[in-house]
Order: C-alpha cells, then sequence, then structure tokens
C-alpha cells in the first residue's frame, strides 16, 4: 500500500529534520548555515506537498503550516525555517489565484486605492479543487529551491563592484555569504581583511584561516580592538543571522558595537544577506531581552548597505521587499 | 598597516629575553634585571603596579650606590640610570606613569646640592621616591576614591573593564561606606583581567555579574554608570587605556551611559595621539590561539603567508566620549588635561 508507506517515510523524514534543528541550536550538533537550513526546509516542504494527500490547497496550507509550527518552535531562534513556509504559503496562494483566474496584482496588498474600493473583502477560503494546482505549486517550489541554491553565487558575483583594490576591509565572525564575497572579490583585486574573533566561540578564527589559505591577506583581531582598528578601516561587511522588516538585523554578538564603532568613523557598512533571510517584527526585538546574548540587535540606521542575491538595497527599502514575499495573513504561522 | 603587523610579528615572549636584547644584563643592577623579567613576563602588571616596582628598584640601586672618585653624584648617577632604563624599555616598553616617575627621579637627583655627603644625598633620595609614591599613588588614590564615592548612588549598577587597581580600591571603598550597588565586571580575550577585578570585588562581598566585551550592547540598558580606569592621559584630552576600553565608551555613549574616568595626576601625559594605531604595544600574537570543539585553527598560523595575528595592548579614547575624569585634583573633563600639566610644570619648576 503505497499511501502509507509514504506516510511513515515522510514522518520520518520530518522527525529527522527536527531533531536535526534541535541539536543545532543547542550548539552541540554540527553548526548549519542558515542557507542549508533554508534548502532543507524548503525540500521538505515539496516532499510534503507530494505526498500528503489533499484535495484543495486550504487542506495543504493547514498541513503546512501545523508542520511549520512544530518546526519553528524546534529552534526558535532559526527564523528562516519560519521564513521558507511563509513564502510556500504564499507561492500556494499566488498558484491558487493563477488557477482561479484572477490576476496577482489584484491580490497585492496594501494599495491605498484598493482600500477604499474593495467595498469588504471577499472571504477567501481556498476550498475550490484546481487539478493542475499540485502540479504547478510543486514546480514554483523548485523554482524556489534553485533560487535558493543560486543565493550565495549571486551576492558574491556583485563583489567586484563594492571592492577596490588595496582596501582594507573589516568583518566579524563566520559568514558563509561573506566568505563567499570575498573570495570571489579576491580573484581580480588585492585587498587585506581584517577579521575580529568574535569570542566566545572564536569563530572569527575559522574564517581567517579560510580566506588566507585562499590567498586574501588576513589579520585576527581581538574583540577588543574592533574600535582602535576603526580608523584604518576603509568598509565594513558582515553577514547576519536576520534581517528584520524595519532594516534592523539580528546578528552574532558583538555587531552592534562594530556598527557602532563604524558609525563614528563614518565607514560604510555592508550587510550581505539573501533575501530569504527577512523576518516579522521589527521594533519589538529590541525591547525584548535575548536570552543569551549570542545575538545582537543592530538598528537600521547603523547600516549603510544590503546586498542580497537580488541586488543592493538601503535599509528603508528592506520592509517593501518583505510584503512581496510573504502574505499578512501568514506573519502568524 | 601589513607592514605594521610584519614588523612586530617577530615578537614573541616564548624566546628567552637576554637573546633579544643589544645591552649585557651583565652590567646591569640585579634589582632591575629582576624587575625587567617581571614586566616581560606580565608578572607585574598594571599602571600603578608598575610604577610602585619601577621606584622600589630605583631604591635598591640608590642605597647600593657608590659615587666613584672624581666623580659628582648628581651627574654620575643620572648617567648610570639611563642604561638601566634602556633596559626596561626593551623588556616592555615604558608606560607613561613610569616616564614621569623616571622623569621626577632625574630631577630630584640633578637638584642635589654639591655640597652634600654621600650618604645625606642617598638618605635625601630615598625620602624623595618615598614621598613620591605615598603622595601621588596612595594619598591620591584615597582622594579620588573619597570623590568618587559621592558619585555613586544607592541602587546603582556599575560597570567596570578589566582590572584597574584605582577603580578596584573605589569600589571597595565604597562598598564599605555602605553604599548599596552591583558590578558588571567587562573582560576581554586573550588577557582576561576582568577575573582578576571579580576576585578582588567577590571576596569582599561586592554582587557582581560578568561578560565579555561583545556582550557589553546586551547588558548596557541596565547599566547606570560607567567607571574606567586609565593608563595615561594625554594633552590633546585622549585617554589611553587597555584595549577595548574605547569601545566601551563608545556604545555607553550610544545609550546616554555616564562614562566617568579615574585617574592619578601622575599618568598624565604630554604626548597627543589621535588614534591607536600611531603608537602602541604589541603583545604576544600567539596569545589569541585558543581551542574551541577540539579544533584549534590557529595552531599553524605563521607558517601561513597571508595570515597576521594582530594584539594590540592600548587603545585611545576620544575625549567626546568620556564625561568627567576624577582626579586627586578634583573632577575635571578631560580637555582639561593641558592646564593641569601646565600647572604642574610650574610647581616643578
Amino acid at each position: 500500500m503505497p499511501g502509507p508507506y509514504r506516510e511513515t517515510d515522510l514522518t520520518e523524514k520530518v522527525e529527522a529534520f527536527l531533531s536535526d534543528l534541535k541539536r543545532g541550536g543547542s550548539g552541540t550538533g554540527p553548526l548549519r548555515g542558515s542557507a542549508e537550513t533554508a534548502r532543507e526546509t524548503t525540500a521538505l516542504l515539496r516532499r510534503i506537498t507530494a505526498q500528503v494527500r489533499w484535495s484543495s490547497a486550504g487542506d495543504l496550507m493547514e498541513v503546512i503550516r501545523k508542520e511549520g509550527r512544530r518546526m519553528s518552535a524546534a529552534q526558535p531562534s532559526e527564523t528562516t525555517v519560519g521564513n521558507m513556509i511563509r513564502r510556500v504559503l504564499k507561492i500556494i496562494r499566488e498558484e491558487y489565484a493563477r488557477s482561479r483566474g484572477s490576476s496577482e496584482e489584484a491580490d497585492q496588498q496594501e494599495s491605498l486605492h484598493k482600500l477604499l474600493t474593495s467595498g469588504g473583502l471577499s472571504e477567501e477560503n481556498f476550498r475550490q479543487y484546481f487539478t493542475a494546482l499540485k502540479a504547478n505549486v510543486i514546480e514554483a517550489i523548485n523554482e524556489l529551491l534553485t533560487e535558493l541554491e543560486g543565493t550565495t553565487d549571486n551576492i558574491a558575483m556583485q563583489a567586484l563592484e563594492h571592492i577596490h583594490s588595496n582596501e582594507v576591509i573589516m568583518t566579524i565572525g563566520r559568514s558563509r555569504t561573506v566568505e563567499a564575497f570575498l573570495k570571489d572579490a579576491a580573484r581580480k583585486r588585492k585587498f587585506h581583511v581584517i577579521v575580529a574573533e568574535c569570542a566566545p566561540f572564536c569563530q572569527g578564527h575559522e574564517m581567517a584561516t579560510s580566506l588566507s589559505k585562499d590567498g586574501i591577506e588576513t589579520t585576527v583581531i581581538t574583540d577588543a580592538a574592533i574600535f582602535a582598528v576603526m580608523s584604518r578601516v576603509n568598509k565594513v561587511i558582515i553577514g547576519t543571522q536576520t534581517v528584520l522588516a524595519n532594516g534592523g538585523l539580528r546578528a552574532v554578538n558583538g555587531t552592534h558595537t562594530l556598527a557602532l564603532a563604524a558609525k563614528h568613523h563614518s565607514t560604510p557598512l555592508i550587510v550581505c544577506a539573501p533575501i530569504n533571510f527577512l523576518f516579522i517584527s521589527g521594533e519589538i526585538l529590541s525591547k525584548v531581552n535575548v536570552h543569551c546574548p549570542v545575538f545582537d540587535y543592530v538598528p537600521p540606521e547603523l547600516i549603510t548597505l544590503f546586498i542580497s542575491n537580488i541586488g543592493g538595497h538601503a535599509p528603508s527599502y528592506i520592509y517593501r521587499l518583505m510584503s512581496e514575499l510573504y502574505h499578512p495573513e501568514d506573519h502568524e504561522l | 598597516m601589513k607592514q605594521m603587523v610584519r614588523s612586530f610579528l617577530t615578537y614573541s615572549r616564548k624566546a628567552p629575553l637576554t637573546q633579544q636584547l643589544s645591552i649585557p644584563s651583565a652590567v646591569i643592577h640585579p634589582a632591575i634585571v629582576r624587575l625587567g623579567l617581571q614586566y616581560s613576563q606580565g608578572i607585574v602588571a598594571g599602571s600603578n603596579a608598575r610604577s610602585i616596582a619601577l621606584l622600589h628598584a630605583f631604591k635598591q640601586v640608590i642605597s647600593d650606590y657608590t659615587t666613584p672618585s672624581n666623580e659628582e653624584l648628581s651627574r654620575d648617577l643620572v648617567n648610570k640610570l639611563k642604561p638601566y632604563i634602556s633596559f626596561l624599555n626593551q623588556c616592555r616598553p615604558l608606560s607613561a606613569s613610569m616616564g614621569n616617575a623616571i622623569k621626577y627621579i632625574k630631577k630630584e637627583i640633578s637638584n642635589i646640592p654639591s655640597q652634600f655627603k654621600e650618604d645625606d644625598a642617598k638618605k635625601k633620595l630615598l625620602n624623595c621616591i618615598e614621598c613620591f609614591i605615598e603622595e601621588k599613588i596612595v594619598l591620591a588614590a584615597k582622594a579620588i576614591a573619597k570623590s568618587s564615592i559621592e558619585k555613586i548612588n544607592d541602587g546603582d549598577v556599575i560597570l567596570v573593564y578589566g582590572c584597574s587597581s584605582l577603580v578596584n580600591h573605589i569600589l571597595c571603598e565604597a562598598f564599605e561606606k555602605g553604599r548599596k550597588f552591583r558590578v558588571i565586571v567587562v573582560d576581554s580575550r586573550p588577557r582576561l583581567e576582568g577575573r582578576e577585578a571579580l576576585r578582588r570585588l567577590v571576596q569582599k562581598g561586592i554582587s557582581c555579574t560578568y561578560v565579555l566585551i561583545s556582550a557589553v550592547s546586551y547588558i548596557l540598558p541596565e547599566v547606570s554608570k560607567v567607571f574606567l580606569g586609565a593608563h595615561a592621559l594625554l594633552a590633546n584630552g585622549y585617554v589611553m587605556s587597555r584595549v577595548g576600553t574605547s569601545q566601551i565608551a563608545l556604545v555607553a555613549k550610544a545609550f546616554n551611559v555616564p562614562v566617568l574616568v579615574c585617574c592619578e595626576t601622575y599618568k598624565f601625559c604630554e604626548r597627543v595621539q589621535t588614534d591607536s594605531f600611531v603608537s602602541n604595544e604589541l603583545d604576544d600574537p600567539d596569545d589569541l590561539i585558543v581551542t574551541r570543539k577540539g579544533e584549534t585553527q590557529l595552531k599553524d598560523w605563521q607558517q601561513v603567508p597571508r595570515l597576521g595575528l594582530l594584539n594590540l595592548v592600548y587603545d585611545v579614547t576620544p575625549p567626546d566620549f568620556v564625561d568627567l575624569v576624577i582626579t586627586d585634583l578634583g573632577m575635571i573633563p578631560c580637555t582639561s588635561v593641558p592646564v593641569v600639566l601646565r600647572v604642574k610644570n610650574v610647581d616643578l619648576l
């Protein structure tokens, strides 16, 4: 009986993923990059779409929401899981709307004109059944996966526009996106990188070893020397854990100090983050006590530029990108 | 910047000191040799401790000194001290406080009238050194503690960085006087001096919290005041202190938390400096190597051609980050340092 077999296999996969997430958070498992988590989440969601029995879009969304809640609960600080789920939910809504024949433009929210003329929102309950919906959704998720796989490369391709010869660049801790970014620029330009080690885990050491192996001049400094050294730095390039809706960051410990020092010396601060790092709930995060200071909140005023796989943006534009990626009803899973 | 790092990469505390020196240690007084070794190994650390150790060693030198015939004590002794000072400088660069102490001693020696007998002269010099230590260091600390206690209120949360003997003294005094406060000790790699400060404060019974410097923007919202020690105060108002101090002052300013620097006047220095690079001390880069999760990433960093490690000892804090400097002459803003220097110079004349 193919049905139950597939379902148990699926549940196994989900359980394995959840335990992986939990382990990753406690720091005992292998540290996975956020990009990898995003890819695995999306692959898992595609599997769920393919294998779970559902008859209408509403059912599928319910299933995904349920699984999504479990995944988010397993590792609350890994926001990319929640983001991928919201992206997939948006995809489902779009495909459904396309199947129904209504134009996508009509579904775009936050238009003042629409608010005035809509005259009451039509209750969308996604109950209609379309035969092609499953295939369309899976195809769209495949496109999303391709986009995810290409993010780091897309960001790295923009490196040459931002890094010039003989520049001194500062970074903190270890970010795979920034590593790829710098290595790409190093193929054509010669520059110097200063890495702040980011105690107590000292991931900066790994970053420095990796960069120097690729022929980039690297110097490791302690976290205490960030301000002292900043006067010699031309640009600060960092990665981040999450980009918040107000343009702020949730990044590794010590990033706020780095951002303040850069602001004081009027050094541009560039953040390299794939677009799937966007996360809802901006200003509230700054007033909440993060439980243990593994992350810092960096306000948007300290950031000069975001480099994502779709190009460069100012922090003030982030809210707009977010509205294109996620549907407001999915903000609460 | 590359050149600067490279030129100091050969510095290593592991190599025997005497191999690196240009002055043979045989002609140096044993007390000075011992002192030099204590400096270079980090056994005596902290600007007050180093100055006091230096002055005690000089007392030993002066008591053992005999004027050769046909020589005047006032000139010969100064010449004798020169190689000792270069020796100490090679063991570890002199601090501003040590520089000022040496200037004072030299001045006292040259002011010895020539008709003094050797024993009287030596007695006078030893007395001068005692006075210097007593006035400029011990009594100054008491005066600063008295002024600072007015600035500490009940219920305060005070942030301190690293281990400053003066700041620890102030906090212990305030606690004895009955003020109710708690302390957050910020520490940084690789020296981790904050642990020593933590030990001293906890022994007194003060309730403390301990964080690393990367967490400072996380705990600053709870803090009501920041007390910092200083290695030297420069003539343009910049505060030279342990690396990381300027960062703490920067973040405190961003959160509108008052920053108070405590510094004795004998540490005021006539140098000017605007950033931490033009003149700084470099410490052993191998101190940065650490093992995490069973892996030592930077183990063979010297073999990797493009990898460098930078271990700065000091940094300078701009005066706009500092709200108040508490000295034995009173509470002054950072920009009044040259005024104090001028007054002091007039005194010495």
